[in-house]
């Protein structure tokens, strides 16, 4: 099985405060700590777990520029057999759709049976798998929990509401968006990030992916961001203040009359 | 004035989901007064009385139903839609595991434009859609302008277009079955399968101390058991901890979890996300602790306190003993 897995390298929200520039154009992006887009990294262990038990490769492919570089390392690391770096300054201010075209073209130049991306990255958007698919024409499954390689086919679970399991039957070649805890990721060691360190890993841009680079960028894009902001409060909570001692004195005397000591 | 409207609508049991509505009421924030037609696809008896249902609130609704559409597959739904719409139209989109498989392919079918996850709908200016959505777990929101000169794909977030007239009344019923002929995929559904039963039911207490991510490790939860043993309540937890198989999945919150109603619900190292917030039903008491000042949680919950639960959960948990 030869597969392709999409990987986005995202500030990584768990390890990040948040917060948007004055006047809203960016988010301040200068301390952030970036890493693998977390649904990505489920991809490629699940994509490296199905080449361990039927065989074939893995790829690992990302748009971005130079600095995307370290993720498509870190994938290759945890056992991805290659990588491939999709830079192009066309392909900055794409929307989703743009994204998927170039992924679309990226795809068409190798020799696919099926292609993964994560469910969702930084935006929430949880898009480019699905566009990915309906260009290339193949079928496509969303939430993926579940992968049992067959003839031709796979049988795979989606995760639906309440935890809930919808098996599916799906025709090869085709695209599966994967939900977090599919697997458990390996970890990756420096160790392996540096056995990997001068592995070379192509990169091709818009005029060698045989894209049209009119239709990218902002100015192929039909939904385009104007700002970011922060929410605004609501009531929100009462914060507590005062010596860890104080607080919690408040906040036992609350749980008391809201019934939460027993 | 903008082209047609549609909205998807989910249903169970014979009755309609309760996105039907709010698509009805983000309709109105897209076209108002516009009447917008509701699309229900399904199959056997119980679908009429989910279309009977929907003429309160939509003025049209278009009804296919067929043996094969009994259970929703995005695919076979995908090749309905593009016979069925006409071209250049707006469809609404519940954000849900079935949203999710169906619009970004269906908006690329469509060549139309996807936005997916909106919470706010600004208004429409000529033929582009301001709207609002979230990014990074809810931490800012983002304005966006969205092309819908061809049409549009827009799927929306469940519960926040609760507030609102959807407008119309007294709808009609259109049977549309005949109109699609024959539907086949190359994916197929074969089952739904259960979410196991865990030791614990966290569905039916009443307090809950709620752990996720900023736990940081598993070593930490002993801390949580700690806490809602002096408290007399019982542990759940966010997706991430499940994920890490640090707790079993009987006790995730959330969409993709269980739907709990407690009176007391503790988050600690919570962020809030919809998707977790999405399963706390009842309007409990919500107290958060995180290290974040920012985190989406303080908007949402009761009673705050900023800290490291490493040390504010052991020092509560003495507390708590202590006055007993
Ligand atoms: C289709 C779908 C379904 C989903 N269903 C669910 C679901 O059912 N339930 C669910 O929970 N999620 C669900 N998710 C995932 C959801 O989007 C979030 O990723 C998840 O809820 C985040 O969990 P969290 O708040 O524990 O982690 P994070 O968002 O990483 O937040 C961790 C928080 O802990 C704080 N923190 C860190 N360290 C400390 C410390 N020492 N002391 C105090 N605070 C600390 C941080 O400031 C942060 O706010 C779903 C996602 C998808 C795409
Ligand atoms: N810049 C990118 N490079 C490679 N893959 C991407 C990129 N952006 C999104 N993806 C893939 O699409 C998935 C869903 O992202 P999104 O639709 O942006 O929420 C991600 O998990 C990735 O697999």
């Amino acid at each position: 099985m030869e597969i392709l897995v999409c990987v986005k390298r995202v500030p990584d929200s768990a390890e990040n405060e948040i917060e948007v520039k004055p006047g809203g154009a960016d988010i301040k992006r200068d301390d952030l700590v970036y890493s693998v887009n977390e649904w990505d990294n489920y991809a490629v262990e699940e994509a490296i777990q199905i080449v361990d038990r039927v065989g074939g490769s893995v790829t690992v492919a990302t748009i971005g520029n130079e600095e995307s570089e370290e993720v498509v390392r870190r994938e290759m690391a945890m056992g991805a057999n290659s990588g491939l770096m999709l830079v192009d300054p066309a392909f900055e201010g794409s929307d989703g759709r743009g994204i998927a075209a170039i992924l679309a073209a990226a795809v068409r130049k190798g020799k696919y049976d099926l292609v993964l991306t994560g469910a969702q990255a930084d935006d929430g958007a949880g898009q480019v798998g699905g566009m990915l698919a309906a260009l290339l024409d193949w079928p496509y499954a969303s939430l993926v929990n579940m992968i049992e390689v067959q003839d031709k086919k796979l049988r795979i679970g989606r995760e639906i509401e309440g935890g809930n399991q919808e098996i599916n039957e799906i025709m090869l070649p085709c695209v599966l968006s994967i939900q977090t805890g599919i697997n458990e990721p390996r970890y990756v060691g420096i160790r392996g990030i540096r056995k990997v360190a001068s592995v070379e890993i192509p990169v091709m841009n818009a005029a060698a992916l045989g894209l049209d680079s009119a239709g990218l960028g902002p100015a192929g894009a039909r939904v385009k961001r104007l700002d970011y902001f922060v929410p605004p409060a609501g009531a929100g909570a009462e914060i507590l203040e005062g010596s860890t001692d104080e607080i919690t004195v408040k906040l036992i005397d609350l749980l008391k009359a809201k019934g939460g000591l027993k | 004035m903008a082209a047609q409207v549609f909205a998807f609508i989910l249903h169970k049991d014979g009755k309609a989901d309760d996105t039907a509505l709010e698509l009805a009421v983000a309709s109105q924030k897209i076209a108002p007064g516009a009447a917008p037609v509701a699309v229900v696809t399904g199959a056997g008896a119980a679908l009429d009385g989910v279309c009977q249902e929907l003429t309160a609130s939509y003025a049209e609704v278009w009804k296919f139903a067929s043996d094969t559409l009994a259970y929703p597959n995005a695919e076979i739904i995908r090749m309905l839609l593009l016979k069925a719409l006409p071209k250049g139209c707006t469809l609404l989109l519940p954000h849900t595991t079935f949203g999710m498989d169906l619009g970004p392919g269906l908006a690329v079918k469509m060549d139309a434009a996807y936005v997916s996850d909106v919470t706010a709908i600004d208004g429409l200016d000529g033929a582009t859609l301001k709207a609002v959505r979230q990014e990074f777990n809810g931490q800012v929101c983002t304005h966006l302008a969205c092309d819908m000169s061809k049409g549009a794909v827009v799927s929306v977030r469940s519960g926040c277009f609760q507030a609102g007239d959807p407008g119309a009344a007294g709808g009609k019923v259109v049977d549309k079955s005949g109109e699609v002929g024959e539907l086949s995929g190359r994916r197929r559904f074969v089952e739904v399968l259960q979410a196991e039963v865990g030791d614990v039911d966290i569905t039916k207490e009443d307090v809950l101390v709620s752990v996720g991510r900023g736990i940081g490790d598993k070593e930490n939860l002993p801390m949580a058991d700690e806490l809602a043993k002096a408290m007399g309540a019982v542990v759940s937890c966010s997706r991430p901890v499940v994920d890490a198989k640090w707790l079993e999945k009987g006790r995730q919150v959330g969409t993709s979890g269980k739907t709990v109603k407690p009176k007391v619900y503790l988050a600690l190292g919570i962020s809030g996300s919809f998707q977790h917030m999405g399963g706390l039903k009842g309007n409990p008491f919500i107290v958060a602790v995180n290290k974040n000042p920012k985190a989406p949680i303080f908007q949402v919950a009761s009673v705050g306190v900023v800290a490291d639960l490493l040390e504010f959960v052991p020092e509560l948990t003495e507390k708590i003993m202590a006055a007993k």
